[in-house]
C-alpha cells in the first residue's frame, strides 16, 4: 500500500534535475505524473533510494508549433494533449488515442512523456508516436539528442532513454488533414488495451493515397504494420480493399499470451481492428 | 522529511512530511478528512478522490509533497454555510449511494465532470465516472444523479 522510505528532490530547473540524477545513478528515478510509477512503488516492485519529481521544471511543459512539427513538453499531462486544438488539427491520431487512455483522474495527473518513457506495450501512445514518425528528444549531462521512433522502443519498458538522462519533448511531424482513428479493444472501463491499432490515413476522393497503422500490443514493443501500409496505397477505401490489406496486420509481430487471450486470438484480433481503424481513418 | 504547505478545504495547513506519504494518507491522518476514503491498493476504484489545483485526482496516486503549495478540495469542502453542493443534493434525492463507500470519490469527479461538460449525455456521464467504481448501485442512479445535478447548477464547485 505505501512505497518504501526514499528521498525527495523537486528541481526547478533541468540542469538541476539531470545533476541530481548524474549524482545518485542507479538509485534514482524520476517521477512524472506517478500515475505508472507509484502504483509500482506502492506495490514494493521497486524501490528506488531517491525520487527526482520534475513536477516544478515549467519549461517541460506546453505544446508549441515549430513549422512542420508539433512539439510536446513531456510533462504536458493526457487532459492538455486531449483538449489541445493544433493536436487535433495536425496529429489527429494523438489526441483519438489519448481520449479514451485510463480515466479522467490519471489523465489530469499522468504525462505524455512519463506514458512513452515507461514503454508499456500495452501503454496507448507509442502505437501512435511511432505510426507518425515522432522524435524523442533526450536530454543528459553532455547535452541533448534527438532519437528516431524506429530507435526509441527498446524492448519491454525500456526505451533509449539512458540512466542519467531526462525525455525532454516528443517532436510529430504535421499529418495536417489526415483522417486518424485509435481503435482499442479492451474488455473493462479503464484499462489497458488488449490489442489496439492505430490508424491514419490521406485520402484522395475515395483513394488511399498514404498510410501509416501502428500496433499496440502486438510484441514487447509497439509495431508498425509496414505490410499493411504498403498494401493500402493506391486503394480505394471500401470494406473489401481494406479487409484485404488488414489480412497482413499480424505479420512479423509477436504478441504475448495471457488471462485476456493467447497469441492466436491476438492475431485474429489485430486483422479486424487493423480493418475498423483504417476504415474509421478514411472516414469511410 | 520534506515540509510542505497547503490549502486543504479552504485552511492552510502545513506539516513535515516522509517523501513517502501518499496524498490521502496525509489528508486522513494528519489533516483528519476521514470523508476521502481509500478503496483499493491499485487506483482503480476512485473513493479517494479528490481535486487537486481544480482537477480531479486519485488522491492515493499522488505524494503528498507533490501537492505542495497546491490547492485541495475534498468532499468535506463542498457544502457551504450547512447547504449541500447540488450534487451532494442531487446524489441524496436521486437515491444514488446505498452503502456510501463509494460516494465521497463518486461525487467529486462527478463535479469535475459538470466543470469539463455542464451538459452531459448519459453516456457521456458514464465515461466521465469510468474511473469510480460502485459495487452497490449498479450506477443507475448515480448517472441519474449527475444529469440532475446538471440541470441545477452541479458544476459550480
Ligand atoms: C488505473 C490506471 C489505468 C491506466 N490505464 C491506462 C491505459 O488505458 N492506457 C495507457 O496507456 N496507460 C494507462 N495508465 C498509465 C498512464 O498512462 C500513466 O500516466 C503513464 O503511463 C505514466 O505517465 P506519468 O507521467 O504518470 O509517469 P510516471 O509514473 O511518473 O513515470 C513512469 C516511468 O517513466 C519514467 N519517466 C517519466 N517521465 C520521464 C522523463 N521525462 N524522462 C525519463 N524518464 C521518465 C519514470 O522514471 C518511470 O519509470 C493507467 C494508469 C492507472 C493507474
Ligand atoms: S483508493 Fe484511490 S483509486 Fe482506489
Ligand atoms: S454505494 Fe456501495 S460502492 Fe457505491
Amino acid at each position: 500500500m505505501i512505497p518504501a522510505q526514499f528521498d525527495y528532490l523537486a528541481p526547478t530547473s533541468l540542469d538541476e534535475a539531470l545533476a541530481a540524477l548524474a549524482e545518485h545513478g542507479d538509485d534514482a528515478k524520476i517521477i512524472a505524473g506517478g500515475q505508472s510509477l507509484l502504483p509500482v512503488l506502492r506495490m514494493r516492485l521497486n524501490a528506488p533510494e531517491m525520487v527526482i519529481d520534475l513536477g516544478k521544471i515549467e519549461s517541460l511543459r506546453g505544446i508549441r508549433d515549430d513549422g512542420d512539427h508539433l512539439v510536446i513538453g513531456a510533462m504536458t499531462t493526457h487532459a492538455t494533449v486531449a483538449s489541445d486544438s493544433a493536436v487535433a488539427e495536425h496529429a489527429a491520431l494523438i489526441s483519438k488515442a489519448v481520449e479514451h487512455l485510463a480515466d479522467s483522474q490519471i489523465r489530469h495527473r499522468g504525462t505524455f512523456g512519463g506514458a512513452l518513457a515507461h514503454a508499456d506495450p500495452a501503454g496507448d501512445l507509442g502505437a501512435p508516436a511511432l505510426a507518425l514518425g515522432a522524435e524523442f528528444v533526450i536530454a543528459g549531462s553532455g547535452g541533448t539528442r534527438t532519437v528516431a521512433a524506429d530507435d526509441f522502443f527498446e524492448d519491454l519498458f525500456t526505451t533509449a532513454i539512458g540512466e542519467d538522462e531526462i525525455l525532454t519533448e516528443v517532436r510529430i511531424p504535421k499529418h495536417t488533414g489526415w483522417g486518424a482513428h485509435y481503435e482499442k479493444f479492451v474488455r473493462v472501463a479503464h484499462q489497458w488495451p488488449i490489442v489496439a491499432v492505430a490508424a491514419t490515413v490521406k485520402a484522395d476522393g475515395g483513394t488511399i493515397a498514404e498510410a501509416r497503422v501502428g500496433l499496440t500490443n502486438m510484441g514487447s514493443t509497439p509495431l508498425r504494420a509496414r505490410a499493411v501500409e504498403q498494401a493500402l496505397v493506391g486503394q480505394p477505401a471500401t470494406e473489401d480493399a481494406v479487409r484485404e490489406a488488414a489480412g497482413a496486420a499480424a505479420e512479423g509481430t509477436n504478441p504475448p499470451s495471457d488471462l485476456n487471450g493467447d497469441a492466436d486470438y491476438r492475431r485474429h484480433l489485430a486483422t479486424v481492428l487493423t480493418r475498423r481503424a483504417v476504415l474509421a481513418a478514411a472516414g469511410g | 522529511m520534506a515540509r510542505i504547505e497547503l490549502t486543504v478545504d479552504g485552511a492552510k495547513v502545513s506539516d513535515d512530511v516522509e517523501p513517502r506519504m501518499l496524498l490521502v494518507q496525509y489528508l486522513r491522518e494528519k489533516v483528519g478528512k476521514t470523508g476521502t476514503v481509500i478503496g483499493c491498493d491499485t487506483s482503480n476504484c476512485g473513493a479517494c478522490t479528490v481535486h487537486l489545483d481544480g482537477q480531479s485526482v486519485k488522491s492515493c496516486n499522488v505524494l503528498a509533497v507533490q501537492a505542495d503549495g497546491g490547492e485541495v478540495t475534498t468532499i468535506e469542502g463542498l457544502a457551504q454555510d450547512g447547504e449541500l453542493h447540488p450534487m451532494q443534493a442531487a446524489f441524496h434525492e436521486c437515491h444514488a449511494l446505498q452503502c456510501g463507500f463509494c460516494t465521497p470519490g463518486m461525487i467529486m469527479q462527478a463535479v469535475d465532470l459538470l466543470k469539463e461538460n455542464p451538459d452531459p449525455s448519459e453516456e457521456e456521464v458514464r465515461l466521465g465516472i469510468e474511473g469510480n467504481l460502485c459495487r452497490c448501485t449498479g450506477y443507475h442512479n448515480i448517472v441519474k444523479a449527475v444529469r440532475t445535478a446538471a440541470g441545477s447548477g452541479g458544476g459550480a464547485a
